[in-house]
């Protein structure tokens, strides 16, 4: 098992889309590193260019102390899990987990024997003559993961193997997959465009946008420090809330005033800061409490939607200037459409972004 | 340096695979199309050797602007592929709308109507001819049984009745072609659309007006092409069926080229002739390629 | 309330009537056209079986009386073995040539990027439109002067102008269709490019290349206009030639033509009626998507 590694890694497509703008990160032996972003980050291209599936035009990958940029995915000996499965459909089951084997010439016995091993570990055995086409959609996963776990590589990469398995099983295989990690101790590198799936499965994610990196932190540090009010939004569910306005120092002692469209609230700041920010604030930092409700951080509102979730309310409401948040409160008490409440922004919950750039300036 | 270096690998397997069929195809396609119009510019009359092969510039392609014989084939050309695809397109539709139905013998009708397609034209063209053959054959029977005509009819001796055999054949023959095309155009119609449309209350006719005709103009126009193409070329029908006759009057300019080169062994003109021929097609594929925006095959999406 | 319902209702049954009527037509024109598809089949196997002289004498619809003359006449008097024979080795060993060739072009045009991919692409496409007749001239001169008119390869060559780019072009659209994914999960499993191609990719696209050479086949025993040009007499003339050129002494001998056009067709028509459906997804593969 070894670590992979990208070192400032570029990826033009001869149509001028840029994948990956000098890229750098790092899946360290035995970790599993989630690969996150929206549709179009370059998430799967960059897993493709771990895989040796394209080429980088620029920068040099490692896998181990190996520089692997220049060589082909037969001589990388990592381990990929297609979201499709890709299975081959001419083969049985049997052949599919001995076909890696079986193209690098060992012995039939070896074979033989690490396939079964795989099978009953992955509670294939019974399936082992059939076809790919007489399998279902979940047997079909296992599969694929039992033809990456048979050739003990150097490294795992999973292209959303979960996205084509119903919800309920997409819980079950990420529990499975989770305690897969940590029985194989194996390097893994997971992409998916599924934040939940990303926070629950990851040691470290790295969260892409348009081929540049973000962030790589832990699940924790990714959610309560985003480094940018991309991540801040994309990290989380609900989404969180952001609010312009503008930042004003009141004397020397690290307080401001954030005054936006439809309320105003004193946060610590550091020296240096002043003018155009945004606010963010998670959907759990903002109570909502009856209309009577005054005082720093208050504001009225009117309630919009609610979902209620069984555990506790999604709540939708528009603030007085027009601007819409999201907040989620206790199941009790129960808040209906269109009434009138206050809400209280909770300053420990509070980010502040720069306008411009975006990045993340203080708590 | 890297990128070129993987690059010119997958470009030189890609030339390697690929030489093998471009080259035959250069071979003897491309290169015998040059030499083809090489001849065009000579005098070569197989039948007299001791005229030598002398270069004679445009003179080939002068006398055919003077030579009513090939404006006449020019004309039958294009009424052949004109009437014939006009008709093929719309029972084409018909059969495409049908057989992209629900039935019980779908499979059948599918089997049955590829059958002609699949024969031999000579075969399909002979079929016909002994179908119209003479006054007692089975069309006429028919026809007079059916008082649609007095008395029998001898269909090869008027270019009029002589038509209606070969566009009968040629509509037999290729509408399933045709149907075929339209059939692979309607099954990538998303179905919703006609539930949504039903929902919204269209009734048939006029989902086919703003569904379904919309949406079928690529595979349409695609259809068009290939037929307007196959109708230019059209020999083997009409050489069998009519041999161009009664005297050349069904004589379409591939015939009339191969009589040229072939019978009369007059290489240079009938060169000039296939030239002519060649320069009219291109000319249709590029109309309809630029004209009509047809994108044809192309890389995957 | 109850008014719209009874409303709904008689536009319900309307709607049924309407479409019962549509399907009565719709039945009626199919039938139409599967009589008008049939019935030269019929009438040429019914004619085959018909004494000569009672063929246009009186046609009835129905045979009034079998025998098998014809058959025997053709293969006994007229050796319609020998055309068979030729046309089977020309399509054949043209089938043969092409798919070989042809398989690894469309691997190279359905799974490699190169400079001028788009460009061979829309060579080929040209080459399968251009009219025969244009090349028909030099094709001969070439031939007679490689003293390979009236032979095997005289007709294989020039087959190949039609047959490669139809097989090309038909075997990429088919190749295009086989998920890439596959090959690609085979790379990473450790398999070289030749390994992938011959383990992963040739073993799936043997249906492709069944229903090409099915293609490439009927249109090679279909051709006529280089038969007809490039052989001399019955030793090579190959099955259409043959038929298209039956003469009688005294007049034209249609039973044993019809009898020839029933034994040229039936090999054809069994193809068609076995692979149907691959024929069919073939044809609009190659011709519809490229």
């Amino acid at each position: 098992m070894s670590r992979v590694a990208l070192e400032h890694v570029d990826k033009t497509y001869p149509n001028g889309f840029v994948a990956a703008r000098d890229l750098s990160l790092e899946a360290a032996d035995g970790e599993l590193l989630v690969l996150v972003g929206p549709s179009g980050s370059g998430k799967s291209t960059v897993l493709r260019l771990m895989a040796g599936l394209e080429r980088v035009s620029d920068g040099v990958i490692r896998i181990g102390e190996r520089d692997v940029t220049d060589l082909p995915p037969q001589q990388r000996d990592i381990a990929m899990v297609f979201q499709n499965y890709a299975l081959y459909p001419h083969m049985t089951v049997r052949e599919n987990l001995g076909f890696g084997l079986s193209i690098r010439k060992q012995p039939r016995a070896i074979i033989e024997d690490r396939v079964r091993t795989v099978a009953a570990s992955l509670g294939l055995e019974a399936l082992l003559d059939r076809k790919p086409a007489q399998l279902s959609g979940g047997q079909r996963q296992r599969v694929a993961l039992g033809r990456a776990i048979v050739r003990e590589p150097l490294a795992f990469l999973f292209d959303e193997p979960l996205s084509n398995l119903d919800a309920q099983l997409r819980v079950e295989t990420r529990v499975e997959l989770s305690r897969l990690h940590r029985k194989l101790g194996a390097t893994m590198v997971y992409v998916t465009h599924d934040q939940s799936e990303a926070l629950t499965l990851g040691d470290r994610i790295a969260v892409l946008k348009e081929g540049v990196l973000q962030q790589i932190a832990s699940p924790m540090k990714l959610y309560e420090e985003p480094a940018n009010k991309f991540v801040a939004g994309f990290i989380g569910s609900p989404g969180m809330n952001f609010f312009e306005g503008v930042l004003t120092r009141i004397g020397t002692g690290g307080v401001c005033t954030f005054q936006g469209a439809d309320f105003t609230i004193r946060v610590p700041c550091e020296s240096g800061t002043n003018g155009r920010v945004i606010l963010g604030i998670r959907p759990q930092h903002l109570e909502i409490t009856d209309d009577s409700a005054r005082g720093d951080g208050v504001v009225r509102a009117e309630v919009g939607v609610v979902e209620p979730m069984g555990n506790e309310q999604i709540v939708y409401v528009t603030l007085p200037n027009g601007e819409r948040a999201v907040a989620i409160a206790p199941v009790q008490p129960r808040i209906t459409a269109g009434e009138k409440v206050s809400i209280r922004v909770r300053p420990e919950g509070i980010h502040i972004f720069d306008a411009g750039s975006g990045r993340r300036m203080a708590r | 340096m890297r990128k070129i270096s993987r690059l010119g690998y997958e470009a030189r397997l890609g030339w390697a695979l690929v030489g093998p069929a471009l080259s035959v195809i250069a071979l003897i396609a491309i290169f015998p199309l040059g030499w083809t119009v090489w001849e065009s510019l000579h005098l070569h009359e197989l039948r007299m050797p001791w005229l030598g092969q002398p270069f004679i510039g445009l003179a080939n392609y002068v006398e055919i602007a003077k030579d009513p014989r090939f404006w006449a084939a020019l004309a039958h050309t294009a009424f052949f592929t004109v009437v014939s695809i006009s008709l093929e397109l719309v029972i084409g539709l018909f059969l495409a709308l049908a057989m992209n139905r629900v039935f019980r013998g779908r499979g059948f009708v599918r089997a049955a109507v590829l059958v002609p397609w699949a024969i031999p034209t000579v075969v399909a063209a002979l079929l016909w001819r002994f179908i119209f053959e003479s006054q007692g054959g089975i069309a006429n029977a028919l026809l007079v049984d059916a008082h649609i005509l007095k008395q029998p009819l001898v269909w090869f001796i008027q270019t009029s009745t002589a038509w209606v055999p070969v566009i009968l054949a040629d509509v037999w023959k290729t509408t399933p072609f045709v149907a075929l095309l339209l059939l692979a155009g309607l099954q990538n119609i998303d179905l919703s659309l006609y539930e949504a449309a039903a929902v919204d209350g269209a009734n048939a006719w006029w989902q086919l007006r703003h569904i379904t005709l919309p949406l079928l103009k690529p595979a349409i126009l695609v259809t068009l092409i290939f037929r307007t193409l196959d109708g230019f070329r059209v020999f083997d029908l009409i050489y069998v069926l009519t041999g161009g006759g009664p005297g050349t009057s069904t004589e379409p300019v591939a015939l009339y080229t191969f009589n040229a080169l072939l019978q009369n062994l007059r290489f240079g003109y009938g060169s000039a002739l296939s030239v002519v021929i060649f320069a009219i097609t291109f000319g249709l594929a590029l109309i309809y390629v630029r004209g009509l925006g047809v994108r044809l095959g192309g890389e995957e999406a | 309330m109850t008014s719209v319902r009874a409303a709904e209702a008689r536009a319900k049954r309307k709607k049924a009537a309407g479409i019962q009527w549509g399907s009565w037509l719709f039945a009626a024109a199919l039938i139409v056209l599967l009589l008008f598809t049939l019935f030269p089949f019929y009438w040429a196997i019914v004619a085959s079986l018909t004494p000569e002289a009672a063929l246009f004498r009186d046609p009835s619809l129905w045979p009034q009386q079998i025998i098998a003359d014809h058959y025997r006449a053709l293969f006994v008097d007229r050796d319609f073995i020998t055309p068979i024979r030729n046309s089977l080795v020309v399509a054949g060993t043209t089938t043969i040539f092409c798919l070989c060739v042809g398989t690894l072009a469309a691997y190279a045009l359905a799974r490699l990027e190169f400079k001028g991919k788009a460009a061979i692409m829309g060579f080929i496409l040209a080459v399968t439109m251009f009219p025969q007749i244009s090349i028909v001239s030099p094709l001969y001169l070439l031939l007679r002067s490689l003293h390979l008119i009236d032979t095997y390869p005289g007709l294989i060559m020039p087959y190949m102008t039609f047959a490669m780019p139809l097989t090309v072009w038909v075997l990429t659209g088919s190749i295009r269709q086989i998920p890439r994914d596959l090959e690609e999960a085979a790379h990473v499993d450790g398999a070289t490019r030749r390994q992938s191609f011959t383990k992963i990719l040739l073993p799936l696209a043997v249906p492709s290349l069944v229903t090409t050479g099915i293609l490439t086949f009927i249109y090679c025993w279909n051709e006529f206009l280089f038969a007809l040009s490039f052989t001399l007499g019955p030793e090579r003339q190959t099955v259409p030639v043959a038929i298209a050129l039956f003469r009688g002494q005294y007049q034209v001998p249609w039973g044993e033509i019809l009898a020839a056009a029933v034994v040229a067709t039936a090999p054809v028509a069994a193809m068609v009626l076995v692979f149907q459906r691959r024929i069919v997804q073939g044809l609009t593969a190659g011709a519809v998507k490229g």
